[in-house]
């Protein structure tokens, strides 16, 4: 186990700078998510704590040691692909003793620490199959059982659970962090879904057109968001956010909605006020809007609504019947209401 | 009152016309494959058929007076006691046996080499592949000059590099020359398209393999070896299988540089064939001829199915 230190990295294309200048650090044994949309450097910064790609400027520390001119396999990590990367002519057994075999271990080391990982991840009997022969959740266990079998000091996960369907991806998802809790090694992992992020990490790094957005754990940025970048990136519905300006201690959207400001907050400025969907409620008194859809998901109701002429979205815990058209009167929660400047910086 | 209409069932209202239409589409396709078809069964298929035919009677080139005669397997028995059949069948496989390393070898090196992110890769791989897309006469005439005796091009290099100590080789004159002479210029000719299937076939690898394999503590070599041979394999038993088969059919070389001489040297079961339908007039007989090669042929594609369902992986 270790720790990897990331100082001021920076990452160029030729002339196309893609990441910019980024410090984090990461604790002995965290779990740590790099989520963001597609292109915003993720896998880049991933690519090279491995080794994969060449570092323009920074510096990278596993353990302490600079590892910025260190080959792959110095590094002592391993990696988890999208694709899962297993060498198709190889066994399962062979793939996961594949490095230990490079290293020129004997052939009882490699069978019993090939045979230990296995029985961490229930492979036993697939051993002697090839990748071709196993279904998409099987081959991610593998990949996982390759990466567990060199016992390295940091697991790099690059979206693995990606090619999964969503039933098995959540299965899947509670077994990765269900090892790493019995492992407790270092593992960065990335993924464009905020909620793997969400659910796995013990801090999420959000990261957007090769910067870092926040960095914090996961209900931190539910909870706090730094910006509306990740106000809107983190959580599902997304956050709903509005346009418009503060007026009399009120927050008047741009299509004439006056929203209560939060308690303390009467007095400030805001050009984007939001509040997540959870925080709304249907009450007597407070803004009127008017049902546009309802998606009933058993456990909750999604309503998307009209609020003057933008939309909204609500997520009640309640079986309320709602009929597209009704008129409903909204009140936020203030106290969780979230203000942000006309940079989308947050103020409260 | 108001009358009910009765309801017509759903699947009649619904097939009738789809019916119609699955009739009309079935009408164009069939009128939109027939030239096609037309084409390939009088070109292709009849001929092919009626070579099975040929081969057992004695059919001349040119008619004659004389009926044709169903004549059995003669044609075959005679094919088999022709010492010169065995010899261009020996020479075939004497070529094939040099063509495949010369010819694959230079395709993979150049497909691994063009694989590589180096400038102008496009523009190489484009050059490397003009002489596959030359035509073979002219590419003989070429290299014929480039192979002549005593003052050819290769002649004067070989004799200015070892300083006059090398006498002058009859390429194409000296029949344990010749043979190796046809293999230079075929398989200068060829490899561009087993280069292609190559580079189809190392495009095909993921990178993501190559990536893992750096992270499992593979070098450059353990990678060459590990990942690129293995995810080549259905590519190397195709392109072999594909060498084969062409050198097996080798002909126009042959027949435009040395006419099968010296001395029978270069004399290929192609040649053989067309020598004994064209200036023989033996149509039967050549017949025969090419369905042994036919057999031949089919026996190497379906060990290479075979062989590619194995590898297959």
């Amino acid at each position: 186990m270790a720790s990897v230190s990331i100082d001021q990295v920076r990452k160029q294309y030729g002339a196309v700078p893609v990441i910019h200048n980024i410090s984090m650090n990461i604790e002995d044994g965290e779990f740590v998510t790099l989520v963001g949309p597609s292109g915003c450097g993720k896998s880049t910064l991933l690519r090279m704590l491995a080794g994969l790609e060449d570092i323009s400027g920074g510096e990278i520390r596993i353990d302490g040691r600079v590892v910025n001119d260190v080959a792959p396999k110095e590094r002592d990590i391993a990696m988890v692909f999208q694709s899962y990367a297993l060498y198709p002519h190889m066994t399962v057994a062979e793939n996961m003793g594949f490095a230990l075999k490079l290293k020129g271990q004997d052939r009882a080391t490699i069978e019993k620490s090939v045979r230990d990982a296995a029985d961490i991840l229930a492979l036993g009997p697939l051993l002697d199959r090839l990748p071709k022969q196993l279904s998409g959740g099987q081959r991610q266990r593998v990949a996982m059982g390759r990466a567990i079998v060199r016992q390295p000091q940091v697991y790099l996960f690059d979206e693995p659970l990606s090619n999964l369907d969503a039933k098995l991806r959540v299965t899947m998802r509670a077994e990765i962090k269900d090892l790493h809790q019995r492992l407790k090694t270092t593992t960065v992992y990335v993924t464009h879904d905020q909620i793997e992020a969400m659910t796995m990490a013990d801090r999420i790094v959000v990261m957007r057109g090769g910067n870092v957005e926040q960095i914090g754990r996961p209900l931190e940025l539910y909870d706090r968001p730094a910006n509306t970048f990740v106000a809107t990136f983190i959580g599902s519905p997304a956050m709903n956010l509005f346009e418009g300006a503060t007026v009399n201690g009120q927050f008047v959207t741009d299509g004439g909605v006056a929203l209560p400001m939060p308690e303390g907050y009467q007095g400030a400025t805001a050009a984007a006020y939001g509040v997540r969907p959870e925080h709304l409620t249907i009450a007597d008194k407070g803004v009127a809007a008017t049902v546009v859809v309802v998606e009933p998901t058993g456990s909750e109701t999604h309503v998307l609504a009209k609020l003057g002429p933008a939309d909204v979205n609500l997520v009640l815990r309640d079986r309320i019947h709602l009929q597209p058209g009704q008129p409903i009167t909204l009140a936020p929660d203030i106290r969780r209401v979230h203000l942000f400047t006309a940079h989308g910086i947050r103020t409260n | 009152m108001t009358l009910q209409q009765p309801a017509l069932p759903a699947t009649a209202v619904a097939t009738r016309p789809a019916r119609r239409r699955d009739r009309g589409r079935l009408f164009q396709e069939i009128g939109m494959l027939a030239p096609a078809v037309a084409l390939l069964t009088i070109f292709l298929l009849v001929p092919f058929l009626l070579s099975f035919w040929t081969a057992m009677t004695n059919q001349p080139l040119v008619p004659r007076p004389t009926p044709v005669r169903f004549i059995g397997l003669t044609n075959f028995l005679r094919i088999f006691k022709d010492d010169l059949f065995w010899t261009s069948l020996w020479n075939v496989s004497r070529f094939t046996f040099w063509i495949l390393p010369v010819q694959c070898g230079l395709a993979f090196a150049t497909a691994l080499l063009l694989h590589q992110k180096l400038p102008l890769r496009n523009f190489f791989r484009g050059l490397f592949f003009l002489p596959a897309i030359t035509s073979m006469v002219v590419v003989c005439v070429i290299w014929g000059t480039l192979f002549q005796y005593p003052t050819g091009p290769f002649n004067q290099v070989i004799g200015f590099l070892s300083g006059g100590d090398i006498q002058p080789i009859d390429w194409l004159g000296d029949p344990n020359w010749a043979m190796f002479s046809i293999v230079l210029l075929s398989a200068w000719q060829a490899y561009g398209f087993q280069m292609i299937v190559y580079l189809a076939g190392l495009q095909g690898i993921p990178d993501e393999l190559y990536d893992a394999a750096r992270i499992d503590g593979a070098n450059a070599f353990q990678r060459f070896w590990h990942v690129t041979m293995p995810g080549l394999r259905p590519t190397h038993v195709f392109v072999l299988i594909i060498t084969t088969i062409q050198a097996f059919k080798l002909y126009t070389q042959v027949a435009i540089l040395t006419q099968g001489g010296p001395r029978s040297s270069t004399e290929t079961v192609v040649h053989y064939m067309v020598r004994a339908g064209f200036e023989e007039q033996k149509l039967g007989y050549a017949s025969a001829v090419s369905v042994i090669l036919f057999l031949i042929v089919l026996v190497i594609a379906l060990v290479q199915r075979q062989l590619l369902r194995r590898f297959d992986v």
